[in-house]
């Protein structure tokens, strides 16, 4: 476990009125729409447990409009979203004892659909993308990619990362079959360049890459 | 940061002959490869905003989503318009700050989270409030909360600072400590007079249940916070005339992780016992989620 510094204990400086349901639903947003990272016209959040009970009294909904729009936890903005707002957006409230107590799907322009949990005191983590499982807090720059399942790619986009001299303080992959479509992701010590990004496009079968800023 | 218990941080302070702040703006500066300078302008930014959270909701009596909480520091400045309060002005001045910013932050107000946005009223208040009345500058706000920072990561080693896994003595209960240490500092506390407010401000708040009505940072969080905030100041005034917890901070800090373990679920912000199933939060609930 990382040890906890200064700044874990005294922040974030953030819209209350609750760190998981409030702070927390913010950074859920900014991380889909970093993930995304393409114009989004219409979204649909659907809430379990208890962000869908007690969200409201939270601003949750709020919260995770907000992020995808790119408001920062510390935007006052974020009160008055619903009146600003210039997307699409539809709110579902269910139940699923199998999720986590604060977690969200989040579908954007109907083709993307990233899961998250808000796991206490303004932390996050992604769980899954499209369906594939991951795991990312924001704490780190990170590159995503979705390819077809084959050797050597691996070696080949970890190439194009150690040869801008990155370090990679994690890496994990997963995938649907032997064959099938599989998902990489790397957490990086420093944000790589937009070259990393076009030269891992071009690698034959990669479908879809992004980098994911960590957050602020 | 790389110190986990208490003792370590007074070995660490010795070692480098250095106060608490110091120590810990050297480790904050190195881990993050910036210079000094660079976090403690970081924490005068929080400083800031904490006093903008006070000065804001000094003036609001707006209520929280819920249309139930939010005019109760306004009610606080009415009787001090005409009453005096029984210890003087600066414990007016204390409870004030701690409502003011933690009705800012259930009516969605920028607050900073000390060490979580339930409990950041209390940290604030004491700090600024004291500071305005013996004339403390700006560096010895930013000592203050470094050390208040400090204790709170030390004590997040073995105690996760969220209600779920450790009730609201994980919560309100840690920033009294946080704040009890950083007051005694204030106040020209040494080292064992600072770790001695924090022990017996945690040892008295052992066991708090984290059970808020309908779910919401409201009731019983606000006033929660004034309150606690005077326990810190009671804490540190104990601690600065010598008087020392029995039992050291470390173990009392075991002390506090082994009753969250032992707390019922149900008391853990999972609003499922306390007060938040008594028969008004049950109807209040009915009322407000329908």
């Amino acid at each position: 476990m990382k040890q906890k510094g200064l700044f874990d204990v005294i922040s974030p400086i953030m819209i209350g009125p609750s760190s998981s349901h409030t702070a927390g639903a913010i950074r859920l947003g900014l991380m889909a729409r970093a993930i995304y990272n393409n114009s989004i016209n219409c979204v649909e959040f659907t809430l379990y447990n208890s962000f869908a009970q007690t969200g409201k009294g939270h601003g949750t909904d709020k919260g995770l409009l907000a992020g995808i729009l790119g408001h920062r936890v510390d935007d006052v903005k974020t009160k008055n979203i619903f009146s600003i707002a210039d997307i699409e957006y539809v709110f579902n409230y269910k139940e699923d004892l199998s999720r986590h107590p604060n977690s969200v799907d989040i579908k954007i322009n109907n083709e993307m659909m990233i899961s998250g949990d808000s796991i206490g005191a303004g932390e996050i983590k992604i769980t899954s993308i499209n369906g594939f499982s991951v795991n990312l807090a924001g704490q780190y720059h990170t590159i995503l990619l979705m390819y077809k399942d084959k050797p050597g790619m691996i070696s080949q986009v970890s190439k194009i990362i150690q040869d801008k001299s990155i370090n990679i303080a994690s890496f994990h992959c997963d995938r649907d079959g032997k064959g099938g479509t599989a998902s990489m992701y790397f957490a990086l010590d420093a944000e790589p360049v937009d070259s990393i990004i076009n030269d891992i496009k071009r690698i034959d079968d990669v479908y879809f890459v992004t980098k994911v800023r960590k957050l602020d | 940061m790389n110190i986990l218990t208490f003792e370590e941080l007074v070995n660490e302070c010795n070692t480098r002959n250095k106060l608490i702040h110091e120590v810990i703006q050297d480790i904050e500066a190195s881990d993050n490869d910036i210079n000094v300078d660079e976090v403690r302008q970081k924490v005068k930014i929080h400083i800031e905003t904490m006093k903008s959270t006070i000065k804001i909701g000094m003036t609001s009596s707006e209520k929280a989503i819920s249309n139930w909480c939010g005019d109760d520091c306004e009610k606080l400045q009415v009787r001090y318009s005409h009453h005096r309060a029984l210890f003087g002005k600066l414990f007016e001045k204390i409870i004030t700050y701690s409502l003011a910013t933690i009705e800012e932050n259930l009516r969605m107000g920028k607050v900073v989270a000390c060490p979580t946005a339930g409990s950041c009223g209390i940290v604030p208040a004491v700090i600024i409030a004291v500071s305005e009345d013996y004339n403390y500058d700006e560096d010895t706000q930013i000592n203050a909360l470094i050390t208040a920072g400090a204790i709170g990561a030390i004590i997040s080693n073995k105690v996760q600072l969220a209600g779920a896994v450790a009730g609201c003595q994980a919560e309100c209960g840690v920033a009294a400590a946080m704040c009890a240490g950083a007051l005694t500092q204030m106040l020209g506390g040494d080292i064992s007079q600072i770790l001695n407010a924090v022990a017996l401000a945690m040892k008295n708040l052992l066991g708090l249940t984290c059970d808020p009505v309908c779910g919401l940072v409201e009731v019983p969080c606000v006033k929660r916070n004034p309150i606690l905030a005077i326990h810190a100041v009671t804490s540190s005034e104990l601690a600065l005339a010598g008087i020392e917890s029995k039992i050291p901070l470390d173990e009392v800090i075991d002390a506090v992780r082994q009753t969250g373990q032992l707390m019922s679920p149900m008391l853990k912000e999972s609003s499922l016992a306390g007060l938040a199933t008594t028969k008004t939060a049950l109807e209040l609930k009915e009322k407000i989620f329908g």
